[in-house]
């Protein structure tokens, strides 16, 4: 069950046509594929369309009625293949992802996808995590368009248009027999405005309709000859009916301004932005009319050759609004322009920075220097940013995202830290997902990460004999996205003696807790509970050992360093198992208070912290680093440093408890049992003891007070 | 176009931590201003951050009654622009200070609602002694660059409420009626919700009232710093009268309240006796800080070891925690936290790891000392005492158990670690004596070096050493005319980093030798 449940958003997909549907990005991207009569559904998740995995999985029920195949893919490679069936079928499909990183891994199915060409609309709705937010290496997703020749849509960030591009994206792809991207920014995925629905529509063409009369044509399959007439198709055929497309149903836009001598050329995706920092400047108004001629580029690939020119032509000067890098479209453009023997002079990276965000505050100072070179004389005086003081930055503590509450993952990390103190640092190689938190403090632990299921692989070359083993930390989700293979399979079959930690927490976590193989939930439409050990040992791993609750930190200590130290030779992998906490008490909590409303007994348990006894070393957060452990004043003018304390937030995990034990550090940590709703033996057990030990403690005040300085201290 | 450019949005950032329900608090802005006749548009940067780090969600809002004849809707911006917010949200007081670094907080238009609670970062819970950042110099920045401030702790408020800091937070908004909506609007916001109403009601008009009332001037304390009480006229017990009339008598008046909870911890540690040794101990100090003129200094020597004498002499031993952890009042304490009624079924359990070096430090010296000198024995015995265990003083076994280690506070005097202690303290003394005669600031910074000897095993070995490392610096650096400046700052590179890099950096950098 993934961690957000759109169950009840989901519902709104049924809605008739010219309702106003008011939602998220993601939850119009899947009402859109319903009103184009999308015939299958494929994806992997990742910030920012994990929603749109979701959406999609929590609507299974309504696209069922209208017959849409939905598959959460192993990965999206997996999921781009998925598209083959739109190869010699008049069926469409969508498939999505995060990018760049998942289209990388797509990219072998995508070119082989582009070079025959398709017949029913092919959709690749990505997720462009670029910019503030984002989890991955800054690139464009753009590259990829342009090497296979997908065309790219990026619409205007706002609800209609963004359902517009999904219409109007299968349809361009069947128009030229080419696969579609359709990118979506960060904040476009998490956009919440309203649009007018139409109609769902059922598949015009059902998959199994292909099944009864397959079809096959040796001319879209990628092998010589075919593969070189493709490319001819591409540039002859494909390429002009994309371009006929775009110009007749005017998917880029074209908006008149008053001074126009200048134009502004932008991504879809920038517009908004870009209509502000206009706004700022006196040079727009809030519902669109710009006094400088924009032309909006919904389509960011192809460029069409007649519309630039068509805003070029009679132009002194053009800004190109590009956001990352390179500059794709400020190269393209002035190819275009050179060719045509278009003197306009085109501004880009030189007056907007090469990489990062384009945020308002950007665009408006990109603006600024473009009218201060054509035409200062419209410019409004613009207001200075405030400032602040200085104080506040050397204040202000950095905030690094961490593992949650009790997370299962930290105690292994911590672990690994007591092994390291003893047998000294080892080389570890990380992977993708929320262990990958371990390379902050207070672990420090991790040198590299080279992809998502690549963490074990990336420990390859340090397969030295004698030497100290490297470290491998890999995910359950990594390791079921390509990691069994790529990592564990290739460590047998390479005799790697290296040790291989995956980190088995039901789910693939990072993204939102959905399901995989190796989920230990039942999951009626999916196949679970298959064992990561089964597999492991199925491609010839011999030495594996599996701790089924990580919490045990002296466990998986004494694992960890048997790992490290053992006189066996070859791959050896520690399972390390224990539930995601947020999904654990995301099902629990609910549960438990229903069953103590109910009069049931129920054991409740959290830590704390004997102010008293605490030492206020904070060596315990130093090595777990549980955001629930935190700081209190000590409550002893004696004491200058405050001491630890746990909060209300802490879901008894132990891990505290346990580092404070297995790290020898201090006593002051206990465990709280709170039964509700006790038994009658219960009851009467604890009333004998509070008798007897009420009687000690007595005696004990006694004492106490014939030591007491303070009155209210007796 | 003219008059159409007077229309701004009202705009609306939420700088929230991952975790504390911040899209909830922007789902209700949004349905708030929906249902008022308002389009609105939100967005977020979720991504990693949600767990557990700063995120930004951002809202603009228009009126329905601006829209232009001709069809045409706003174009939203999609993120936040310094100097163009009119309403800061921030669910924790760093936060607040983000929005300001980043430019959002405009004294001409921006009204900031932010609890004033903290959610300490890992930078600043990692430091072996105080890392607690400065909220007065947070809270003044905010104040000075905002136009209306409305601050308070809405996390307890929300608490207390039964409800969660989005409900506060959303009712703070309400009262400062920085939206063109009434209180009952938001309400009607709650109960569309339909979870938690009630809680989340009476959270959300507390917060109301509080944002109505003119914000409280920060508290300028370290909220980390716990003043020391009075000292009493009378002691509680009477067996403790002459102890303080001699407090009294004997000492500055600056250094009562310091010497009266250092008296009151080690008699409760040990006996009264053992207060009458403080004392001696404190006299002996107070000497020599007369000797050198220290009533000029306000007698700081006496007044800062009347703290360190009174933590060394209670040293942490198994024998007070065994103590601590049996109290009735730590009982009561306990069921307090977890928030259990009567009759209902609470215990504890303890969290002990004792190796040999603990065992042997509670025995009779002479024994202690047998047992660690002899390998085989130690071979023997470690297997079976080094494990920890799980204690539960709440039944009549375990609380048995942990009396009869706290019984043994009667043979204490006898241990080899109180031996062990007093020897060092004695040394520490001397050294302090002998700086007093020529630096006394020196020896002042001497003093307060033994903040670093806290807590139990490895924490206690490392924190011994580095004040060892610091008293050889001391003997060091005396000739030097800022000798007490460079202890001070090798006393804050100790505490500041675990590892120990600040400290050797601060050493390499005093051009002291390697030790």
């Amino acid at each position: 069950m993934a961690e957000r449940s759109f169950a009840r958003e989901v519902e709104t997909l049924r809605v008739p046509a010219g309702t106003e549907f008011r939602g998220e990005g993601i939850l119009a991207v899947t009402k859109a594929l319903l009103e184009a009569g999308v015939g299958y559904v494929s994806g992997y998740q990742g910030s920012p369309i994990s929603h749109l995995m979701d959406v999609l999985a929590d609507a299974q029920p309504i696209l069922e009625e209208l017959g849409v195949y939905f598959e959460p893919a192993a990965n999206e490679a997996c999921a781009a293949a998925t598209l083959s069936a739109s190869v010699m079928y008049p069926v469409r499909g969508a498939v999505t992802w995060k990018s760049t990183v998942g289209t990388n891994v797509a990219s072998d199915a995508l070119a082989n996808l582009s070079s025959g060409g398709v017949t029913g609309g092919a959709l690749v709705i990505v997720g462009e995590d670029y910019g503030e937010g984002s989890s991955i290496m800054q690139e464009r997703t753009h590259a990829f368009a342009m090497k296979s020749q997908m065309w790219l849509l990026d619409p205007r960030p706002n609800l209609p248009a963004i359902v517009q591009a999904v219409h109007d994206g299968f349809e361009l792809s069947e128009a030229s027999h080419t696969p579609v991207m359709l990118q979506l920014r960060i904040r476009s995925c998490h956009l919440h405005g309203s649009f007018v629905t139409r109609e769902n529509r059922r598949p015009a063409f059902t998959l199994r309709e292909a099944l009864e009369s397959p079809q096959r044509d040796t001319n879209r399959i990628v092998l010589p000859p075919a593969s070189f007439l493709h490319e001819r198709e591409k540039i002859e055929q494909r390429w002009p009916a994309a371009v006929k497309f775009i110009t007749e149903r005017g998917l880029n836009e074209f908006f008149d301004g008053d001074i126009e001598e200048l134009g502004i050329v932008m991504l879809g995706g920038m517009y908004n932005n870009v209509l502000r920092a206009l706004m700022l400047h006196g040079l727009a108004d809030l519902f669109g009319a710009s006094r400088i001629p924009l032309y909006v580029l919904n389509v960011a690939y192809p460029l069409v050759e007649e519309e630039v020119l068509r805003f070029f032509r009679g132009k002194k000067a053009v800004l190109v609004v590009e956001e990352g890098q390179p500059d794709y479209h400020e190269q393209n453009l002035h190819a275009i322009l050179r060719r045509a023997g278009v003197d306009t002079a085109l501004h880009g990276k030189d007056m907007l920075p090469m990489g990062g965000d384009y945020t308002v505050a950007v665009l408006r100072r990109g603006l600024r220097s473009f009218l201060e070179r054509y035409r200062p004389d419209v410019l409004a005086s613009a207001a200075p940013a405030p400032g602040h003081a200085a104080a506040l930055d050397r204040v202000l503590p950095p905030r690094p995202p961490g593992l949650c509450v009790g997370c299962p993952e930290r105690p292994i990390f911590s672990s690994f830290k007591l092994v390291e103190r003893k047998h000294g640092p080892r080389h570890v190689s990380s992977d993708i997902g929320c262990h990958l938190f371990s390379i902050m403090p207070p672990f420090n632990l991790g040198a590299t990460t080279m992809g998502y299921g690549l963490g074990v692989a990336s420990a390859s070359a340090f397969n030295v004999k004698d030497g100290k083993r490297a470290v491998a930390f890999i995910g359950d989700g990594g390791f079921w996205h390509n990691g069994l293979s790529s990592g564990i399979g290739n460590a047998v079959f390479n005799r790697n003696d290296g040790v291989t930690v995956i980190v088995d927490n039901n789910y693939s976590a990072a993204t939102g807790g959905q399901d995989i193989l190796s989920s230990r939930a039942v999951n009626a439409r999916r196949s679970t509970m298959h064992p990561i050990e089964r597999a492991v040992r199925g491609v010839g791993v011999e030495w594996v050992r599996t701790v089924d609750r990580t919490y045990d930190v002296t466990r998986m200590r004494d694992v960890l360093e048997e790992a490290l130290t053992t006189d066996y030779q070859g791959p050896k992998v520690v399972i390390a198992q224990s539930e995601c906490m947020l999904n654990r008490q995301r099902r629990e909590k609910p549960r438990a208070a229903a069953a103590v409303k109910a009069g049931q007994r129920v054991l409740k348990e959290r830590f704390g912290v004997d102010a008293a006894v605490c030492s206020g070393d904070h060596a315990c957060m130093r090595l777990s680093g549980c955001p629930s452990l935190t700081l209190a004043p000590s409550g002893d003018p004696l004491k200058q440093d405050p001491v630890a304390y746990v909060d209300e937030h802490c879901v008894a995990c132990g891990h505290c408890g346990e580092v404070a034990d297995a790290a020898v550090l201090c006593p002051s940590f206990y465990k709280t049992q709170w039964v509700r709703n006790p038994s009658r033996f219960e009851r009467l057990v604890q009333a004998l003891r509070e008798r007897v030990v009420g009687w000690m403690q007595a005696g004990q005040a006694r004492a106490l007070a014939r030591r007491a300085l303070y009155p209210e201290q007796a | 176009m003219n008059d159409d450019m007077r229309q701004w949005p009202i705009t609306i950032a939420v700088q929230a931590l991952g975790g504390q329900g911040g899209g909830v608090l922007v789902d209700w802005i949004v349905d708030l201003a929906e249902h008022g006749g308002y389009i609105a548009q939100s967005t977020s940067v979720a991504g990693v951050a949600q767990r557990t780090g700063a995120t930004i969600y951002y809202i603009e809002l228009v009126p329905r009654s601006a829209l232009p004849s001709d069809g045409r809707m706003p174009v939203l911006a999609q993120m936040p622009v310094p100097g163009e917010v009119d309403i800061v949200i921030a669910s924790e007081l760093m936060e607040a200070g983000r929005a300001v670094q980043r430019g959002f907080v405009t004294s001409a238009r921006t009204t900031v609602i932010a609890s004033s609670h903290r959610t300490f970062s890992p930078d600043e819970k990692s430091v072996p002694g105080n890392g607690v950042a400065d909220a007065v110099t947070v809270l003044e920045a905010v104040r000075a660059q905002a136009r209306r401030f409305v601050h308070g702790d809405m996390q307890a408020l929300a608490v207390s409420h039964g409800s969660v800091i989005s409900a506060s937070l959303f009712g703070a908004l309400a009262g400062s009626d920085s939206l063109p909506f009434a209180q009952e609007a938001f309400e009607d916001t709650v109960r569309r919700s339909g979870v938690g109403v009630e809680a989340s009601l009476r959270a959300l008009r507390a917060a109301a009232d509080l944002a109505r009332q003119p914000a409280p001037a920060p508290a300028p304390v370290d909220p980390m710093y716990t003043a020391p009480r009075p000292l009493p006229e009378r002691a509680a017990s009477p067996t403790l009268q002459p102890l303080v009339d001699r407090v009294r008598r004997v000492f500055p008046e600056s250094a009562w309240p310091l010497l009266g909870a250092g008296l009151a911890r080690v008699v409760e540690y040990q006996d009264v006796a053992y207060g009458t040794e403080y004392l001696d101990r404190m006299e002996q100090v107070l000497a020599w800080d007369r000797q050198s003129g220290g009533a000029v200094r306000g007698h700081q020597l006496t007044v800062e070891a009347a703290r360190q004498v009174a933590v060394a002499m209670a040293y942490d031993d198994v024998i007070r925690v065994a103590d601590l952890k049996t109290r009735a009042e730590r009982f009561a304490r306990v069921r307090a936290e977890v928030g259990a009624g009567a009759g209902e079924v609470v215990q504890t359990e303890e969290y002990f790891h004792p190796r040999l070096e603990e065992v042997c430090s509670v025995l009779p010296a002479g024994l202690g000392r047998w047992i660690e000198s002899s390998p085989r024995l130690r071979a023997w015995l470690e297997p079976r005492l080094d494990r920890g265990r799980r204690l539960h003083p709440g039944t009549v076994w375990g609380h048995l158990q942990l009396r009869a280690v706290a019984a043994m506070r009667r043979w204490r005097r006898g241990s080899l670690r109180h031996l062990r202690e007093q020897a060092h303290l004695g040394e520490w003394l001397a050294a302090v004596q002998r700086a007093t005669a020529g630096d006394p600031a020196l020896a002042l910074e001497l003093v307060r070096c033994r903040r670093l000897i806290k807590g139990y095993s490895d924490t206690h070995a490392r924190g011994s050493g580095r004040f060892d490392r610091l008293m050889a610096a001391a003997a060091l650096l005396a000739p030097r005319p800022d000798a007490a400046a460079a202890l001070e700052s090798l006393r804050e590179a100790a505490l500041r980093d675990a590892s120990g890099q600040a400290l050797e950096a601060r050493w390499h950098a005093l051009g002291l030798p390697r030790p």
